[in-house]
């Protein structure tokens, strides 16, 4: 064999084994059906909103204005995987949690208040309290009590919502500050929507955090194997319960973005089947469900792809209730090529098209 | 050991989760009632003194507050759905609380659940405490036969309220229902009534196969099959959610379509809808490009219509307490309900019409 041909082959190697191979062609493929139906789907104008503002609008723009929510989520929800091997499903009932409590604090319990009883960054850390102490249930349940995480979140997935509404008396307060709006809207001046900053700056957080601390590095030792990691001096049971209290900290900010698009709550569907997602998130970006390496971008990418999927459907006029079985079809093809049985096939055929360009 | 722990701790799962979710036992009023009973008069004020001026109410008061202890209340067992669902199902709830009291002569329980069978269970416990009344609003319409046949032969009434039963009516002695369809019918004559030259409507419709959704859908889609300027720009069920809403109409607004008509069945997913018009600078409201039309009648809501940003909200009447009370009263002295199946009375609002007393009446 050439050197031309090794190297032709490792590459066409390397881009399939690449985690990041998964979401970029389930992006591009999205891609071209949209611009095959209607080009106009990569239109972006410029246009005003009603408060005098100017905002970009278009498809794409939605894309990642509503992808927001599921992006953060998706950085928790990939490092409880790696640790703990499996995934939490209370997320959408935290944030309910959450949102709540964010809400209680804003309105000081009043259901219509004329003006905000607390500012916005009191209610925002209390939430992050609120949203780390849900985590830390869950992950004191699978870190210390060894529940199986789907198990052990199941709990806060039935209840939660009802202690959301426990929170603030069964009502559904209204944030009267036309400013608590602008996180999950648009500052005035800036036409960018305000949740895509506040996912840059999440990223940023999270991978200075895995560039200067060992955080990835133990997250990945646990999830591959536990006893091994303990030999190394690692602590397993703390690793997951902090992987638990991030995810925590994530659907808090989550929470913000939901209450503050619609400056109010309803907790019996906010960020409803949620959870569903942000896990699809994390196997889209070809994370292992059962734990391990991990790869925080494939996950956050696999998040946009995920609302690029929705949004899609929405502009094919697909019923929104019938969204789930599309997005089961995904899962469907993910488990499938994901199966070693399945990949070891692929793989075989990569190499005999490789092969036979040789003989030629 | 591990195995046991979890077991445990599942157990425990439950518990708190049926203990949370107001479970499908029975719960006495006094544990629960008293930040529904604090809100609900203000609400009421306006509705009651009609229903209840009989001439036996002062009697009922009296024996009521002397016989408080000595257990001569009416007894009624009350069946509801899971006050959380919506603000309709929690002004129900307060509303049925704030009635049923010992003051007005009743002693009631109260049981939740959105599951029918938990229902038919909480059912079997009331009559087995053997109460007078059972008052019913099914999570489902069907499998209620043989717990009511056991009821009539306790010798229990039972009046249904909200919603209706697949059941033979001689098992009940009354149901007060809304007219989903009549609803629709008013909401879509209003805006019939608005003269516009197009009617674009983008119609969010509730859970699929709901009463309100068939019953609110079904006006507007006869009267679009019949009229040649009526058009539907899309139609989706955004099942009761602002959110879905929000994302429905946002995608029609990318989309480029036109529209001049918001047709959401309830008012939550027309604040959703509000949202996406918002952040794209389309106006809405009384005079302006898009006309919102929203149902159930959210205080909330209808302060939007007093504001000229929205333009109708049908009214969905949660309070049906003082037609149940009037009804107990009626059987006790010992006379006869003229009618099996009444139909309460809703009204529609209109942005440009409606009053601060409005709001203050009929919010919920």
């Amino acid at each position: 064999m050439s050197k031309i041909e090794k190297n032709e082959q490792s590459f066409l190697k390397r881009l399939v084994s690449n985690q990041l191979f998964i979401p970029v062609i389930a992006l591009l493929l999205l891609s071209v059906i949209n611009l095959i139906n209607d080009p106009g789907f990569f239109r972006i104008t410029l246009g005003t909103n009603n408060a005098g503002n100017p905002v970009l609008s278009g498809y794409l723009i939605t894309i990642l204005d509503y992808g927001s929510e599921l992006g953060i989520l998706a950085i928790g929800m990939t490092l409880v995987t790696a640790a703990s091997g499996g995934q939490d499903i209370s997320v959408g009932a935290t944030i309910a949690i959450a949102g709540s409590a964010m809400l209680r604090i804003l309105c000081g319990g009043v259901s219509r208040p004329t003006e905000l009883a607390a500012p916005v960054i009191v209610a925002f850390l209390v939430a992050c309290v609120v949203g780390m102490l849900c985590g830390a249930f869950n992950g004191m349940l699978v870190a210390v009590f060894k529940i199986q995480p789907m198990i052990a979140t199941l709990i806060l997935f039935t209840a939660g919502r009802s202690i959301a509404a426990w929170i603030n008396n069964n009502e559904l307060p209204i944030v009267p500050d036309p400013k608590f709006g602008y996180f999950g809207g648009f500052i005035p001046g800036i036409p960018i929507p305000t949740t895509v900053f506040i996912v840059i700056a999440c990223i940023i957080v999270i991978a200075l955090v895995l560039k200067f601390t060992n955080l990835g590095l133990y997250t990945q030792a646990v999830g591959i194997n536990e006893s091994s990691s303990r030999l190394n001096g690692i602590n397993p049971t703390f690793i997951k319960f902090l992987s638990f209290v991030i995810l925590g900290l994530c659907v808090a900010v989550a929470a913000l973005i939901k209450v503050s698009r619609l400056s109010t709550i309803n907790y019996s569907v906010i960020a409803k089947d949620i959870e569903m997602d942000a896990i699809l998130a994390v196997a889209l970006g070809g994370n292992s469900l059962s734990g391990g390496k991990f790869n925080m971008w494939a996950s956050i990418l696999g998040a946009y792809v995920i609302q690029f999927l929705t949004t899609t459907l929405y502009k094919f006029n697909v019923s929104s209730d019938a969204l789930a079985a599309y997005k089961a079809v995904v899962v469907i093809l993910l488990v499938v090529f994901s199966a070693p049985k399945v990949r070891e096939y692929m793989s075989g055929l990569a190499k005999k098209a490789t092969a036979k360009k040789g003989v030629a | 050991m591990r195995r046991k722990l979890l077991s445990v701790i599942m157990a425990s799962a439950m518990t708190l989760s049926l203990v949370a979710c107001g479970g499908g036992a029975a719960e006495s009023t006094t544990t629960e009632a008293p930040a529904a009973t604090e809100e609900a008069p203000a609400e009421e004020a306006a509705e009651e003194p009609a229903a209840e001026e009989t001439a036996e109410e002062p009697a009922a008061e009296e024996a009521a507050e002397d016989t408080a202890a000595s257990g001569d209340l009416i007894k009624v067992g009350i069946i509801n759905n899971d006050p959380n669902e919506s603000g309709y199902r929690t002004a129900n709830d307060a509303d049925l609380k704030a009635t049923f009291t010992k003051e007005n002569g009743y002693d009631a329980s109260f049981a939740y659940s959105l599951k029918n069978d938990e229902q038919i269970a909480a059912a079997q416990t009331f009559i087995q405490d053997e109460v007078d009344y059972l008052l019913l609003s099914a999570a489902d319409t069907a499998g209620w036969d043989s717990v009511l046949q056991d009821a009539q032969a306790a010798g229990i009434k039972v009046i249904l309220f909200d919603r209706t039963i697949d059941a033979d009516p001689s098992l009940y002695e009354a149901s007060i229902v809304s007219d989903m369809a009549k609803e629709g019918e008013t909401a879509v004559t209003w805006l019939a009534g608005q003269g516009l030259d197009e009617y674009n409507i983008i119609h969010l419709q509730g859970v699929m196969g709901s009463a309100a959704q068939q019953g609110r859908s079904g006006a507007l889609d006869e009267k679009v099959a019949a009229e040649a300027n009526w058009n539907i720009v899309n139609q989706q069920t955004a099942e009761w959610n602002a959110e879905k809403a929000q994302q429905i109409v946002q995608s029609v607004i990318d989309s480029g379509e036109k529209f001049n008509v918001i047709y959401a069945e309830n008012d939550d997913m027309a604040k959703g809808a509000v949202a996406a018009l918002d952040a794209a600078g389309i106006s809405h409201g009384v005079g302006k490009d898009v006309i919102v039309m929203g149902f159930d009648c959210n205080k909330w809501a209808l302060e939007e219509l007093l504001a000229q940003n929205w333009n109708y909200d049908g009214q969905c009447n949660p309070f049906q307490s003082s037609y149940i009370d009037e009804i107990i009263k009626t059987l006790e002295s010992g006379g006869s309900l003229s009618e099996k199946t009444i139909i309460m009375d809703e009204k529609g609002f209109d942005a440009s019409t409606i009053t601060q007393e409005d709001v203050d009446n009929y919010g919920i």
